[in-house]
């Protein structure tokens, strides 16, 4: 599946679930369902920046496919985090640079997050983004 | 007798989140504004905006009287002449207009000498005078505070004692509610020759004040979190001492007379304030310090401790939750944290319940630092919250936590 199709798979998912309470619930789960974060990564080089809560996100390149380590404090956040994992971890860095960054609104999730929410989910995104188009310059 | 003062709030008569009622428990950060407030601000624009102190034609004298009677209004709110009123942007304007006038008028002679806060201080009151000290080589000293969210005062009264220029207390705290003995630190800093100087922000909301029995060179507090619109603050300042402190900023108002040789200043207020100032916040604030003064404030600050025990005392039937500095009913302040639960987690779902609490630091690191937290939720009450809201404020908690496991 594409970037773009995992998103449009999330947001019909995510649109399903027109109750807060159900849809809370559900991204909760995401992120109870997140791999244990290393804990040599958990540090401020591997903080992410404009959040409320901390974030931390940790790239790996594995022959050209980038993999993330993910984790935050909050648990909404976290799930957030791990819907986020489940649409840019396992792309190569060329793929999630031409990606359109527009995630948060492609989800609909900014009707349903509040303005802080949705500013956190665009660091992270970027955040995503800077690691890739990092990578995506480095020769093989 | 009870207070139903909710329906002169027209905000509180709206849903959030599609159908949810607002039960606005976010206070401390700013209150909503009264209809009276409104009123006062849109009228002015109606039937007499100009500016102040400059037309002589009718609507200038108009607007003129309006701001001065406001600056009365606050005089006698803290029990101090109008000439002692100086109007700022809010309170952090107020704490910057004094650490840079006391930079401008004493200057050199503060290398070496230190400026008194305390740990449980809003950045507002910190930052300024890091400025101030960078600028000058004065030493930022900090006053400790106890476990129990107080000031340790033997530590307060050592350091006002030794080499102390300026100590700049909160009179209540905006994380923890405390309320500090600031008559106590008053008089030890004049015996010692300090300047003291309070941040009223919190207290003023729900107390009387008097800046003479406080004995504080100056007295700081917004209008916005005292029921008044965004964009004007207030500076009392001991009369005296006005009349020495150098200018903060300079320009139209402020001024005596003008050469190109050499200006002269006005006297105190103005002195303080060039520029056109904010006349419809003044007003507005003017009305909201009226419309308090029209209700018995020791009825709603009772009002208010009912709301908050009955919501600390619903919280502690859960285990998880610790109420942060103690478990009584500070002020309308309740901070806590809950063992295992993100403050932010908890936030979230209360708005989607209709119910507006803070989470976060406050604008207090350094106290969330020595209290050893990121953050805790703050839910702030204010003279419109009844014990309904207390109830609604329970159950969007106990099912958010249910939600959180």
């Amino acid at each position: 599946m594409t970037i773009i199709e995992t998103i449009e798979q999330l947001a019909a998912k995510l649109a399903g679930l027109p109750d807060w309470e159900d849809r809370y619930t559900e991204i909760i789960a995401m992120g109870k369902g997140l791999p244990l974060y290393p804990e040599e990564f958990r540090s401020d080089q591997f903080k992410v920046k404009g959040c409320q809560s901390q974030v931390w996100l940790h790239p790996r390149n594995e022959a050209g496919v980038l993999h993330f380590d993910a984790d935050s404090d909050a648990l909404i956040v976290k799930g957030l985090v791990a819907l986020l994992m489940n649409v840019y971890s396992g792309r190569t860095p060329a793929e999630i640079v031409a990606s359109n960054d527009d995630i948060a609104k492609e989800l609909s999730l900014e009707q349903h997050l509040s303005p802080n929410r949705a500013n956190g989910l665009a660091s992270m995104i970027k955040q995503i983004r800077l690691y890739a188009l990092a990578y995506s310059l480095l020769k093989p | 007798m009870i207070y139903d003062l909710r329906s002169q709030f027209p905000i509180l008569q709206r849903h959030v989140h599609g159908d949810k009622p607002l039960v606005y428990l976010d206070n401390a950060a700013t209150t909503q504004k009264p209809k009276a407030v409104l009123d006062a601000i849109a009228d002015f624009y109606v039937t007499s905006n100009a500016n102040a102190h400059r037309g002589g034609h009718a609507l200038g004298a108009e607007a003129t009287a309006l701001y001065e009677s406001a600056r009365g209004t606050i005089g006698r709110f803290l029990n101090a002449a109008p000439e002692s009123v100086v109007f700022t942007h809010g309170a952090t304007e107020a704490l910057n207009l004094l650490a840079t006038s006391i930079e401008r008028t004493y200057g050199a002679s503060l290398r070496g000498k230190s400026i008194v806060i305390s740990e449980m201080e809003h950045h507002a009151n910190i930052v300024p005078w890091q400025v101030l000290c960078e600028r000058t080589g004065a030493l930022l000293k900090v006053i400790r505070i106890c476990d129990d969210g107080s000031l340790d005062m033997q530590h307060a009264q050592e350091l006002i004692a030794h080499n102390c220029a300026v100590v700049s207390i909160a009179h209540m705290s905006n994380v923890l509610g405390t309320i500090n003995d600031v008559e106590t630190i008053c008089t030890w800093a004049r015996e010692h020759g300090a300047h003291s100087i309070v941040d009223g922000c919190q207290f003023v909301v729900h107390n009387q004040v008097s800046v003479d029995n406080i004995g504080c060179d100056a007295y700081v507090f917004g209008g916005h979190k005292v029921y008044g619109p965004f964009g004007i603050g207030v500076l009392y300042g001991r009369p005296e001492w006005l009349t020495v402190l150098e200018p903060y900023q300079a320009g139209g108002a402020m001024i005596d007379n003008v050469t190109f040789e050499k200006t002269t200043y006005a006297e105190p207020p103005l002195r303080f304030e060039a520029g056109t100032p904010n006349i419809e916040g003044a007003i507005g604030l003017g009305a909201a310090i009226n419309w308090l003064s029209s209700i018995d404030r020791k009825t709603v600050a009772d009002q208010e401790t009912s709301v908050t025990e009955a919501m600390i005392d619903g919280l502690l039937q859960h285990d998880r939750v610790r109420v942060i500095g103690g478990d009584y009913a500070r002020n309308g302040i309740i901070s806590i944290v809950v063992d295992g639960i993100h403050a932010n987690d908890l936030g979230t779902l209360m708005d989607e319940q209709g119910v507006a609490v803070r989470t976060g630091h406050h604008c207090a690191m350094p106290l969330m630092r020595r209290l050893g937290l990121q953050g805790t939720l703050r839910a702030s009450v204010a003279a419109y919250n009844s014990i309904d809201d207390a109830h609604r404020f329970l159950d969007a908690f106990s099912r958010s936590c249910r939600m959180l496991g």
